[in-house]
């Protein structure tokens, strides 16, 4: 029986490709009788696909989610009794958002991979943290959002954490400089969302001539989707290349990840990679959900370790990316490396019984 | 009558016509609307432009001069007859010529037109209404020139609601959301509603006569299929979500029939990413809430079947989409008649009597099918639409004793 506390030992970048294959196979096939067993929903759309989990499969085999049911349906695996914890996903008002059933075993997992991962980039020791935001957002508690519950997720890695922006969403400029006064010297974690540290940091420092903030040894972790940069043709590079002229901040990192596989997410390295750690892997798809070739554009698909109390282990997402190698990485970490290309377009829906949706 | 000058409003484009709208209702099938359509139609035909639009070449062609003729001829001059005054048009905002035949029917009516034009950018529409304000420019139109108004402009109650209340007649074209919206927005006590709204079809084959068909019969039937469900994305109205199928030796006709659409399907349909994921969102919602036995074959994401061992009650609300298709078989065509509700619009068929079906609703009583069509003519629009006889519906009856 696959353990995944057995990887806890290592260091989260280690599993070469074979061994890789090996504990995937085993443990995703695994996970996915469990499913079967535990969760109504999963079981009917195993047995529609005609997947028997009594014969042997590749793991390639195993259907995946989409992430869409996440936000239809009430997917879990264990007894309604042991969920100790519901998450939500991120959604504009009216959208349906989706919900992420947590047993206790799972969600300590999640906190336990997402600090093996993080330390491998911020240290094992927590750092004194700015979080470009307003900490308004997490007043509201009736409306809270994702990004305060990104905020939150993160926070653990840090202490004395401080906000750079004020209510107004405007640089809080003495209220940093008194933070980076106090703690002279130290390396310090910078968190925010990608979009609003470009809008509601970058923008304001790069046409401040007065002002100017230096956070020479700030290591930035953020995430959160490039939609809005995109329009203005930033990527990564370009992210990384202005963040380090308006605010000095010289190692800075991207992720990603799925509410659906919190915990195990992905990491940009200094390269501008985004990185699978051994707790995670990803398959590019085509338009025939067959398997493409590194190099290639495709739908992303999903697999992680975590998802126990529900059947998130392998999802189907609808973001483009392509898979650049797998443990040849200049950065030295060994697992797949792969760039996201933003969501897949929305094609035009033809027919004729919408005069108004759109 | 006296004209009526239509309210400025800064959101509304005009593409045709002016503020002012005379209202002198015609004869329906007057001679000098028909003579228009068929200048019309010459106009449209030639445009070099429009050549590229099958949809636009469609449209032209229905309004040919031999087909409004037949048309005319089988409307018949029982009764005195007048268009009922101003029809306002509310079209679907993703189809691009669907806007064209409402206004058509308006017109053949004998109306005058307020036309609202998809808020989408389609080039057709530019194709349609650059020729129709030529044809509109020659002088013995001038008449219905000051009867014709094209407009444009984004989701607005306030402006649908103005027109409203200036109309005669609506054509409200869209989902039941739409229609509900709009019909809540008040109207003069004698205005009439055409409403057509989401529906449900679906066909039916004779699995015998599938296997007797030659090699350019089979692929004259599997063009109609596709035309009349991927050409649109399984999104009309009239395109088929359940295929029914009788006869002996089904399984060999299916496998015949999937097997060459597959063929069709891979050679013309571009299948997007957004596309097949949602084809498999909808197959694992399908595979959760359907409670019957879904026996799946996938024709690598170009064609998904599900066939289901019972027929479900609802299945008129499980609409596919981009070549998604439930499949039942039956000896017995008359159990269809349980599940059939007013939501199912349009039966395509091959290899059965159209009489037989005819009967099947008409002997079952139905409350639903409203068209009977062969398989390949799903998508043909006409003045009988919905089970509405459009013009008698914008026209009013003269009674004299």
């Amino acid at each position: 029986m696959f353990k995944i506390e057995k990887l806890f030992d290592d260091l989260s970048f280690s599993l070469k490709k074979n061994d890789k294959e090996l504990l995937y196979s085993e443990a995703l096939i695994e996970l996915t009788k469990h499913h079967y067993s535990n969760c109504v929903e999963y079981r009917k759309i195993l047995d529609v696909l005609e997947y028997d989990i009594n014969i042997e499969h590749t793991r390639k085999d195993i259907p995946s989610l989409p992430v869409r049911l996440f936000k239809e349906y009430n997917l879990h695996s264990v007894d309604k009794e042991e969920i100790i914890k519901t998450m939500t996903s991120s959604g504009t008002s009216g959208q349906k958002v989706s919900k992420i059933y947590l047993d206790k075993s799972t969600a300590s997992n999640q906190t336990k991979v997402l600090a093996k991962i993080l330390s491998e980039f911020i240290g094992k020791k927590r750092l004194p943290m700015l979080v470009i935001d307003t900490e308004s957002i997490l007043k509201d508690r009736n409306n809270f959002s994702a990004r305060a519950a990104g905020v939150l997720g993160f926070s653990m890695f840090g202490f004395n954490i401080t906000y750079a922006l004020d209510v107004n969403m405007e640089i809080d400029y003495p209220k940093i400089e008194k933070f980076l006064e106090k703690h002279k010297g130290k390396d310090i974690l910078v968190f925010g969302f990608t979009s609003i540290i470009w809008e509601h940091f970058h923008k304001p420092l790069l046409n401040d001539s007065t002002n100017s903030i230096n956070i020479e040894k700030g290591i930035l972790i953020h995430g959160g989707g490039w939609k809005k940069l995109e329009n203005e043709a930033v990527d990564s590079i370009t992210f990384r290349n202005m963040i380090l002229k308006s605010s000095g901040i010289k190692k800075i990192h991207n992720y990603y990840g799925m509410v659906e596989q919190t915990g195990s997410i992905f990491m940009e390295c200094e390269e501008g990679y985004l990185h699978c750690s051994d707790y995670s892997d990803i398959e590019i798809i085509d338009n025939n959900f067959k398997t493409c070739d590194y190099g290639k554009k495709g739908l992303v698909k999903l697999y992680s370790l975590l998802p126990y109390s529900y059947p998130g282990h392998i999802i189907l997402t609808e973001d483009s990316g392509e898979i650049i190698g797998e443990d040849d990485c200049i950065c030295g970490r060994v697992g797949k490396y792969f760039k996201i290309h933003g969501r897949v377009k929305n094609a035009e829906i033809r027919g004729c019984s919408d005069t108004y949706k759109s | 009558m006296i004209p009526i000058s239509l309210k400025k409003h800064d959101n509304v484009q005009y593409l045709i016509g002016e503020q002012v709208l005379e209202l002198k209702p015609f004869v329906p099938y007057d001679d000098l609307l028909c003579d228009l359509l068929c200048d019309f139609s010459k106009s449209l035909l030639k445009n070099k432009q429009a050549q590229e639009y099958p949809d636009v070449i469609a449209f032209a062609f229905w309004c040919r001069k031999s087909n409004i003729s037949k048309l005319k001829e089988s409307f018949g001059t029982n009764h005195n007859r007048l268009g009922l005054g101003i029809v306002f048009h509310i079209t679907p905002s993703n189809v691009a010529v669907n806007f064209a035949f409402s206004f058509v029917f308006g017109l053949l009516s004998g109306n005058a037109n307020i036309v609202r034009v998809p808020s989408k950018n389609f080039a057709q529409i530019d194709i349609i209404c650059y020729e129709l304000k030529r044809i509109l420019e020659i002088k013995k139109y001038k008449l219905i020139k000051k009867m014709t108004t094209f407009i444009k402009y984004d989701r607005d109650n306030d402006i649908t609601s103005y027109f409203s209340s200036i109309c005669n007649a609506r054509i409200i074209w869209g989902g039941d959301l739409t229609i509900n919206n709009i019909r809540s927005l008040p109207v003069s006590a004698r205005c009439v509603d055409v409403a057509f709204s989401d529906r449900f079809s679906f066909s039916v084959i004779n699995a015998e006569s599938l296997i007797e068909l030659d090699n350019v019969g089979l692929d004259r039937l599997i063009e109609g299929f596709y035309n009349d469900t991927y050409l649109m994305d399984q999104n009309a109205c009239s395109s088929p979500h359940l295929l029914v199928w009788t006869g002996k030796n089904k399984s060999k006709a299916k496998n015949i029939f999937w097997n060459a659409l597959y063929l069709k399907v891979k050679n013309k349909y571009e299948l997007s990413s957004v596309n097949a994921v949602d084809k498999f969102t909808l197959l694992c919602k399908n595979s959760i809430d359907l409670d019957v036995r879904i026996n799946f074959k996938n024709f690598d994401n170009f064609i998904y079947v599900l066939n289901l061992n019972q027929l479900v009650k609802d299945i008129d609300k499980h609409h596919g989409k981009f070549g998604y298709f439930f499949e039942y078989d039956t000896d017995n065509f008359d159990e269809l008649s349980s599940i059939v509700t007013n939501k199912y619009q349009t039966l395509t068929y091959f290899g059965i009597n159209k009489n037989e079906l005819v009967n099947f609703v008409v002997n079952n009583s139905l409350v639903g099918i409203d068209r009977i069509v062969p398989i390949g003519k799903a998508l043909d629009m006409d003045v009988i639409w919905d089970g509405y006889d459009i013009v008698s519906k914008l026209s009013r009856i003269i009674d004299f004793k």
